[in-house]
């Protein structure tokens, strides 16, 4: 995870200096809400050499949490990686993966 | 938009001047009006007219039916450029005025019992996205049993709903109540929906004779609604975001503030309208509370009723006064004590059961204002007139009796008084 101050943070204002009714100002706010603090024990981990770049995980994520990069590795033009400032931790990337290429790990494990 | 806290020295408390006249004349009038003959709904959607109001959106229901179908009789007649929204149910008629409002117009509806009821949930919606919506609610009884007549049990179970709540009398202060709320409302320091009530068949259905104002006088007084922020696709704006624990508390927070600091509003407009019309607004209305030992609060049409036997027993030499509350949230707290704080007992008259609370709804916010106050004035509660129960005299008289009991002995019989019911 960034260590970086999540928005939530940033805007923990006092209720006076508050925006009027709760209304935003500025389009896809969201985006800087650190829903991965959601995640409770496990975290997915993928293994690059097993992945097959089938990106079925990419399509099910219901959180857009997984992440198509274009770093090559290996034979592969692009490589799949977990975006874990979002990521809820629901697991379904890994119950898809076709070859078991993606793992639920303990949140505490360092993940390359 | 958050002012320093002004301090509330009795402003907004109007004392009847003279003997029993419903209206009073401070000062001359400053523009003509008209005698006219209206019923509360009629004077509703007259002021509603006058008002330039941008939509409508309501859905009929009994007692307020007359006010959408008199409106519609204007928007078909083309004496007015509203649109005017035909919806399915009151939950749609509330989100499509939340929508209106939103999008910078000045928005009017009405409704009555079961309709507020399916309100309800959008009704918060209104007050926490601060849509400054004027909502005529005609007072009726909630079901079951199903019952179409007058009492207060509507409004009083969705008093927490953040919205601005005034109460009506008879026609005049109907009409005179609508057209000040869209004052209240749109004002940038308020920016919250206000309801007026009215109560059902007594006020909305009797004739009356009143005074209206002249459409440029109305015009003057209140001029197109300007927005604090409004939806327009050239400075967009999301509204109706989440807001979890982080931020929730701090919204309502706001919300309740914005809600307390409207009464300074409420004052103010009441006072401008008092020297456009002659009739002065405010919090509260006093009558004989200068040298009153037992006195009688009410909400809407009753009040008359109350000043009426208030007056036979004080020209029999009895120290008996009347208090009319014209709004009830925010509740004027200090006002209302600074106007009963000489009395020896006071009755609050409640037209609805507050369910297994130790009192009714208005009766507890009288409580709530004498708490740590070092006040003993001797507290009665009645309920009455549920379902439309009539309230006659002989009953407003035993009310003032007990009244004069308490305050003479200092006991109080019963905890609450079940008025006219059959035992």
């Amino acid at each position: 995870m960034s260590k970086e101050k999540s928005l939530a943070e940033k805007m923990k204002l006092p209720w006076k200096k508050m925006p009027i009714a709760g209304i935003m100002f500025e389009p896809g706010s969201t985006v800087e809400y650190r829903t991965g603090e959601w995640r409770i024990e496990k975290k997915p981990a993928i293994n690059q050499d097993k992945c097959i770049r089938c990106f079925i995980c990419w399509i099910v994520c219901p959180d857009v949490s997984i992440t198509r990069q274009p770093k090559p590795y290996k034979n592969y033009t692009e490589s799949v990686e977990v975006d874990y400032y979002h990521c809820k931790g629901c697991g379904i990337c890994a119950a898809e993966c076709p070859v078991d290429a993606i793992e639920m790990v303990e949140e505490s494990k360092v993940v390359p | 938009m958050y002012r320093k806290k002004g301090k509330f020295t009795g402003e907004g408390v109007i004392p009847y001047s003279g003997e029993g006249s419903t209206v009073t004349i401070e000062g001359a009038a400053v523009c003509t009006q008209t005698g006219c003959a209206y019923t509360g709904n009629e004077a509703v959607a007259y002021a509603a007219k006058q008002c330039n109001v941008d939509v409508v959106s309501a859905y009929p229901i009994t007692p307020q039916t007359i006010i959408v179908e008199r409106f519609s009789e204007y928007v078909a007649n083309g004496e007015v450029d509203t649109k005017f929204l035909a919806v399915e149910s009151e939950h749609s008629a509330m989100s499509a005025c939340v929508g209106a409002s939103l999008g910078g117009a000045r928005v009017f509806t009405s409704t009555a019992s079961q309709g507020l009821a399916l309100m309800h949930e959008v009704l918060y919606l209104a007050s926490g996205l601060r849509c400054p919506i004027v909502m005529a609610v005609v007072n009726r009884a909630l079901s079951a049993p199903i019952n179409i007549h007058g009492d207060q049990s509507d409004m009083m179970g969705s008093r927490d709903c953040g919205w601005i709540q005034l109460f009506a009398e008879n026609a005049q202060e109907s009409y005179d109540l609508t057209i000040q709320a869209f004052k209240i409302a749109e004002d940038k320091g308020v920016h919250l929906p206000v309801s007026v009530n009215l109560d059902g068949f007594t006020v909305s259905h009797a004739t009356e004779s009143m005074k209206a104002c002249a459409d440029e006088d109305v015009h003057k007084f209140l001029p197109p609604r300007e927005s604090l922020f409004k939806v327009d696709p050239t400075t967009p704006i999301s509204v109706g975001g989440m807001a979890l624990p982080e931020y929730y508390y701090e919204f309502k927070r706001q919300q309740e503030e914005a809600l307390q600091l409207s009464k300074l509003f409420v004052n103010r407009v009441g006072k401008e309208y008092g020297k456009m019309t002659g009739r002065r607004y405010g919090y509260l209305r006093t009558y004989g509370l200068e040298d009153a030992d037992a006195a009688v609060i009410s909400l809407g049409s009753t009040c008359g009723n109350v000043r009426s036997v208030a007056r036979t027993l004080r020209a029999k030499g009895k120290k008996v006064g009347a208090i009319k509350l014209w709004m009830y949230r925010p509740f004027p707290r200090e006002e209302l004590f600074s106007a009963i704080k000489d009395l020896k007992a006071l009755a609050v008259m409640d037209r609805a059961i507050s369910f297994g609370a130790p009192q009714g709804a208005l009766c507890s916010d009288i409580a709530a204002t004498l708490l740590n106050t070092g006040s003993d004035i001797k507290i009665l509660n009645m309920i009455y007139g549920l379902g439309g129960r009539d309230i006659p005299p002989s009953t407003i008289n035993t009310v003032f009796t007990d009244t004069l009991r308490a305050a003479k002995t200092g006991k109080v019989k019963e905890r609450i008084n079940y008025l006219d019911v059959r035992e």
